[in-house]
């Protein structure tokens, strides 16, 4: 095929530990590191071994948001991307304003495959992939955690409650990442550097989709409730009491 | 005065306790009807099952064979035509709701509200975000048909005592062939469901093996536990995918947890936080599940658990 579209985002990094403001209008990213969304980085892992396998001529990442985000595609084109676009955008979108857009950039790019991660670890949502497909009228493969790419066919194995289903999708369709999918490769300075070289395309948002305007708005955040402190106790006999005590064994 | 629909779960031909769950959430939107619609290609016993929930107005079944697979391609165009008549259409956030109801969501032109928490008002939601570790208050811009997905270890089940009306249909909608079901790998198991079960054992990278799990799965089996797992249990090959419990697994709320061997990283804690009593056994005392446990025992788990199950 010619060319793989990966989407990804600019999260506030898996290992930072969040707090949220204490005016309650969001959570502090002051100073906090921003990384490439962890499915996200394995979406592009996988389209970099297509590539790499023959299957695909070209990997594009593409992203939405402010200019900021031009390093996580720094980062995707040091781990090998071709090209990379932001969309830059100065407000936050939600899930179906991104699909939207993404959507509209598929017209433009006509990538075979497109490929994201199946949920930002910020907002958890796990709805960009779907809506992206819905609206662009073709299968969906979500949750993938194997992909075997044939001529005009896909076969994905999805990671589902019940264990591990398999379907078939003709191309060109969208699928989303799961954890085990693969394991990303780690960015060399060498890599990096090339990485200045490679093409980086700015498009502002209102001139790819009309409508982005977010219908499920955020009001207020609130930290998770605490739980009670617990104890610690010195022996088998007794957790076994403390259970008994409780009532949650016999 | 509004409508509900909510899109039944099924686990085969049985009704799975998610769609229970969606309606207690339902319940509390202030609307006149919550309808049930079960899209299968075999709809009779879940619908027998989803008319006897208490609350619920009516079950309309979609059978079709196109629908074995449960493909979100194939169902939800479906549930697009159907829905023209509701102005809230709910499923559960299991694998099942998240690949489908976005996609529903979409093809109305409307955003979703994932994995609700609370209903603050019939537009009004809390959510968690950034792994739990933060609680979203959502609104829904008016005049939106409001998609969500319910997060079911928030929502208890409602009870039974209904008495629905079943109502066969036949949505006019176009289905498409670009997406085929080939299999489900699926591990059967006698124990409890892991997404239902009132108490779970779980194990950790410390358990060591896929073997060393026996010991977890002996203590689980003496009583009566489902039995459930951390990512790195799983990466490591320890247990089937289906097991694990976190922020990108299953969302659990069993009365007991017990965590063997498990290091409490944020995106476990994320699946457990709603559990009535978290016990952690593990032999680092920084571990960081020990913040969160209600009873907590420093030690070997290879000498802890073995008495633990023999004492029980």
């Amino acid at each position: 095929m010619n060319k793989i579209l990966v989407c990804i985002k600019r999260v506030v990094d898996y290992n930072v530990r969040i707090r949220v403001k204490p005016d309650a209008t969001g959570v502090v990213t002051d100073g906090v590191k921003m990384s490439i969304n962890p499915f996200d980085e394995i979406a592009l892992e996988e389209a970099l071994r297509l590539r790499e396998a023959g299957k695909a001529a070209e990997v594009v990442v593409a992203t939405i948001g402010s200019a900021d985000c031009q390093q996580q595609l720094r980062t995707g084109l040091a781990m090998g991307a071709d090209r990379a676009i932001l969309i830059e955008a100065d407000s936050e979108t939600d899930p179906l304003g991104a699909a939207r857009v993404f959507h509209a950039l598929i017209e433009k790019e006509n990538p075979e495959l497109v490929i994201l991660g199946k949920q930002a670890i910020d907002d958890d949502c796990n709805q960009t992939g779907q809506m992206l497909a819905a609206i662009w009228g073709r299968p969906q493969a979500t949750f993938a955690s194997k992909l075997e790419l044939n001529e005009s066919t896909a076969r994905v194995t999805r990671e589902v409650d019940a264990g591990l289903e398999t379907i078939e999708v003709d191309l060109p369709a969208v699928i989303t990442t799961d954890l085990r999918l693969n394991e990303p490769r780690y960015v060399k300075l060498p890599d990096i550097m090339k990485a200045k070289k490679k093409p980086l395309e700015t498009i502002a948002i209102a001139d790819l989709a009309g409508d982005t305007a977010a219908q499920v708005n955020a009001t207020s955040w609130a930290p998770p409730p605490k739980r009670e402190k617990g104890v610690l106790v010195d022996n088998v006999d007794a957790l076994v009491a403390a259970l008994k005590d409780k009532g949650l064994v016999a | 005065m509004s409508k509900v629909l909510v899109i039944a779960e099924l686990n085969g031909q049985q009704l799975n306790p998610s769609t229970a769950k969606c309606v207690a959430c339902a319940s509390q939107l202030s609307a006149a009807a919550i309808d049930v619609i079960i899209l299968s290609d075999q709809c009779g016993e879940a619908a027998s099952a989803a008319a006897a929930i208490a609350g619920v107005n009516r079950v309309l079944t979609a059978e079709s064979t196109a629908n074995k697979g449960s493909l979100a391609a194939v169902l939800a165009p479906q549930a697009v035509a159907v829905a023209a008549d509701y102005d809230y259409v709910l499923g559960p956030s299991t694998t099942f709701g998240k690949d489908l109801m976005p996609r529903i969501a979409a093809l109305l032109g409307v955003g979703q509200v994932s994995d609700i928490m609370t209903v603050e008002s019939p537009r009004s939601f809390t959510r968690p975000v950034y792994a739990g570790n933060a609680i979203l208050t959502v609104e829904v811009a008016d005049s939106k048909k409001i998609i969500a997905t319910v997060r079911t270890a928030s929502w208890k089940e409602a009870p039974a005592g209904g008495n629905a009306a079943i109502e066969s249909i036949s949505p006019t909608a176009e289905i498409p062939t670009h997406t085929r079901f080939v299999e489900l790998q699926s591990a059967t198991s006698e124990r409890p469901d892991l997404q239902s079960a009132k108490k779970v054992i779980s194990g950790g990278r410390g358990v060591g093996s896929a073997e060393n799990f026996d010991i977890v799965y002996k203590l689980a089996d003496k009583i009566g536990a489902g039995v459930g797992a951390s990512r790195a249990a799983v990466d490591a090959g320890y247990v089937a995918n289906d097991m694990q419990v976190g922020q990108t697994g299953k969302i659990i709320a069993p009365d007991l947890y017990v965590a063997i061997g498990i290091s409490g990283a944020i995106q476990h804690l994320t699946g457990i936080k709603d559990a009535g009593t978290i016990v952690a056994i593990n032999k680092d005392p920084e571990a960081p599940i020990f913040e969160i446990a209600d009873i907590g025992l420093v030690g070997d788990l290879f000498e802890i658990v073995p008495e633990l199950e023999q004492k029980l």
